[in-house]
């Protein structure tokens, strides 16, 4: 087979990249230039995840090749991701990137280029089963739980799944380094990064403030702290630099540990209160995919992961088209506009879809009415 | 199977004639002598560097071999043209002229001089073929213009610049001229002692010489500052120990240019011909970027409608992939300037010929050379066709335009 391998430059990638090699498929490394980076003195400008996957491309004898997406990467990552920030949100760029890059304009070019499958790094499986004769796939949490990456892959269809090849799923990372070991590749003792990969030094905030400088919003400004009473305690920099569930950094001293419970961003207001007041018993979930291409008729029984790190949690799905109504058996803190929510069966998605509203225990009596979210 | 390699403006393989002639200056127990010195072996290495001066002189058509100084690069010697001139010439005034195609050695150092130096830069329009008009250069000329500078050829698509005509504008003026020679050295004529041309620069690597090596022409009685300070090598203009090896290998190449210029020419521009018509023929929506006859032989520039020209270089590298059959070989060709690959920033050239950007996206450069062959032809007429059908049959742009056509 044909297969055209994203490399990052980290060790989960060079891995999947040996592995298919070595099972003697025609294997091709691409790595995405996503950013239109500066270069030059007094600049960093580190290509050395590029430098990596070609190191790692020429110890596996096989070609590598930088694929430049960095104009669809800003158009559809980059600024949904300020805007999204500004508007209040909490956006995940990983999913986003998945969804428009890496598995669509990455997948086309692939295919393109003869590529029968891309393949990449990802801890996730591929289910294949047949159903009423025809070939159904969905996605499988990986075996290495901690490393499960079927979160950020949610959108996947049929049409992407049956082009796709997570050669490491089945693999714990500790296996994944023996294997880098066992191929000598460069990458094997490569510390992973957890960092959004175009936030320079991690600080979002920073990255929020120098992209959304000059637009027409309040949320980059100084705005009040309110209780959930509706009582003014304190002043915050800006809703776009805080998340619900958030804890520090509030500035706040009011005897007890205050909880960010949600964000108003039309009046650039923070509201605070006990972690228990900031938990949602349910969702409204947009841009809503079903792994099998069809919308389940009636309500559906499941769990719900709604960020990264997150337990997935027992919950109703109901489709209403595009849009999905989740209510969760026990009430979930940090429900954040802008995550996913991913429905699970067991350990297989079955769809998901991202965040776009959950009014918090503590602010359901009073935003039934004029002061809507 | 060996790759068939169409890449030769971006760089060329070198020659073993040049090869040999660099060898015993890099061999363990070899010339390794630092042509300062006072004793033999430096002494050796001097008259070294300077029979290659001499054949750098013959290749160019330079009487005086005093007027070649070596550089490191043909972009040192760009930049030791526009930057050296300038600086030399400020009290003469603050302006250049140079053309919007040029390469990014002349282009970026024309925008340092700006950007930090207050120097102000005109930069010439080109007709659809890329070629700059003597007229604009007349209206551009001021009492304050210190330097002109255009390339004999462009790298790109080839288009050769009408330099005597300019050069002649720039003499009677009395105004510097400077052509970046680097394309075009080594594949045409150049007679610089005839030209009204005051600086030249080439590059080794472009003409089957090593990289790492480049020089400057120089007119005797033309003044320019210095870019490396230090000590007094190629008479105080280009201070750093002699690259000897490197130079060595320059000469050698420059004098095979000048022996098999006449046969190479000819052989390369028909096979460059068969190329370009054979792939128009066989192709719908191809056009030529470039002028149709004043052009370099050896290359190339063509638009592939609805195809992107990053996958197009990526599916011929592995045309093998590509087209799932093994026993093809890879073509190598590039999207315009090797120089400014991997950044996919529009071609600047085909910019300023008026390609609309949707073109410009699918441009690919063929530039031929030496060691191609007619086999080379053959296959790569059989394998473009098919890579380009297959690229198109994915690409929504090319469903829009077959409705278009109907």
């Amino acid at each position: 087979m044909n297969v055209l391998v994203a490399m990052s430059g980290g060790v989960d990638s060079s891995v999947a990249a040996a592995l298919l090699k070595e099972q003697g498929h025609r294997v091709l490394g691409a790595t995405l230039k996503l950013l239109r980076q500066e270069t030059g003195f007094g600049c960093c400008g580190s290509t050395r995840d590029i430098d990596d996957a070609r190191a790692v491309c020429s110890t596996l004898g096989m070609p590598h090749y930088v694929l430049d997406f960095a104009d669809d990467f800003q158009k559809n990552i980059l600024d949904p991701f300020v805007n999204s920030y500004l508007s209040g949100e909490t956006p995940n760029p990983c999913i986003a990137c998945n969804r428009f890059i890496k598995f669509d304009a990455l997948l086309k070019k692939a295919i393109a280029l003869g590529a029968d499958a891309v393949a990449t790094g990802h801890y996730a499986q591929i289910d294949v089963r047949e159903e009423n004769g025809k070939t159904v796939r969905r996605l499988r949490r990986a075996v290495d739980l901690n490393k499960d990456q079927t979160y950020v892959l949610y959108h996947l269809g049929q049409a992407e799944l049956s082009q796709l090849l997570f050669p490491i799923g089945g693999m714990t990372k500790p296996e994944v380094r023996d294997a880098a070991r066992r191929f000598n590749l460069k990458t094997a003792e490569k510390d992973e990064s957890m960092e959004i990969c175009f936030v320079p030094n991690a600080d979002t905030a920073g990255f929020i403030k120098s992209r959304g400088e000059g637009q027409p919003v309040p949320s980059l400004s100084i705005g009040p702290i309110k209780d959930l009473t509706g009582k003014r305690i304190g002043e915050h920099r800006g809703v776009a630099y805080y998340t619900r569930g958030q804890r520090s950094g509030l500035g706040l001293s009011i005897g007890r540990p205050a909880y960010v419970v949600d964000i108003d961003p039309a009046t650039n207001t923070l509201f605070v209160g006990e972690d228990e007041e900031g938990a949602s018993g349910e969702a409204e979930v947009r841009e809503v995919v079903w792994s099998t291409g069809n919308p389940p008729q009636g309500p559906v029984r499941c769990s719900v992961q709604i960020r990264s790190r997150h337990a997935a949690a027992l919950a109703v799905v109901t489709s209403t088209g595009t849009l999905a109504h989740v209510r969760f058996d026990i009430p979930q803190r940090a429900v954040a506009p802008g995550q996913s929510a991913v429905f699970y069966d067991g350990d297989l998605v079955i769809g998901g879809g991202i965040l776009l509203r959950s009014v918090p225990v503590g602010r359901q009596e009073r935003t039934n009415g004029n002061d809507s979210v | 199977m060996k790759p068939i390699y169409f890449d030769n403006n971006a760089t060329t393989p070198v020659r073993a004639e040049v090869f040999e002639a660099m060898a015993p200056f890099l061999a363990p127990d070899g010339g390794f002598g630092n042509p300062s010195s006072l004793h033999t072996l430096g002494q050796q290495a001097h008259a070294a560097m300077e029979s290659s001066r001499e054949k750098v002189a013959a290749l160019l058509g330079v009487a005086d071999p005093g007027e070649i100084v070596f550089t490191s690069c043909g972009t040192e010697a760009d930049n030791m043209a526009v930057i050296g001139a300038a600086f030399a010439h400020r009290e003469k005034g603050r302006h250049l002229i140079t053309s919007a195609v040029e390469h990014h050695a002349v282009l970026h150092a024309c925008d340092y001089l700006e950007k930090e130096h207050g120097f102000q830069v005109t930069y010439l329009p080109v007709d659809r073929f890329g070629r700059v008009s003597p007229n604009d250069l007349r209206g551009a000329l001021r009492p304050d213009t210190l330097l002109v500078s255009i390339m004999a050829a462009n790298n790109e698509m080839g288009t050769i610049e009408p330099i005597q005509e300019l050069g002649a504008i720039c003499r009677s003026a009395g105004v510097l001229f400077h052509t970046d020679a680097v394309q075009s050295a080594g594949k045409v004529p150049l007679k610089l002692k005839d030209c009204p041309v005051d600086l030249a620069a080439i590059s080794g690597h472009k003409l089957y010489g090593p990289k790492g090596i480049g020089a400057l022409y120089i007119r005797r009685g033309v003044q320019l500052h210095a870019l490396l300070h230090g000590g007094a090598h190629e008479k105080n203009r280009r201070a750093g120990t002699e690259n000897v090896p490197g130079a060595v290998g320059l000469g050698a190449a420059c004098a095979v240019a000048l022996k098999e210029m006449s046969t190479d020419e000819p052989r390369v521009r028909k096979m460059r011909d068969r190329l370009e018509t054979g792939l128009m023929e066989r192709i719908p929506f191809v056009f030529l970027n470039g002028h149709p006859t004043e052009r370099l032989g050896n290359t190339t520039n063509l638009t592939f409608d609805a195809v992107e020209g990053e996958s197009l270089v990526l599916a011929l590298d592995q045309a093998g992939f590509t087209l799932k059959n093994d026993a093809l070989p890879g073509l190598e060709v590039s999207t315009g300037s090797a120089c400014a690959s991997g950044l996919l920033e529009p071609s600047h050239v085909l910019k300023a010929i008026g390609v609309p950007m949707e073109r410009i996206h699918g441009s690919v450069r063929f530039s031929l050379g030496h060691f191609n062959t007619e086999a080379d032809i053959d296959t790569a007429l059989d394998i473009i066709p098919k890579v380009v059908d297959r690229l198109r049959s994915l690409s929504p742009i090319w469903e829009d335009r077959q409705k278009e056509k109907v």
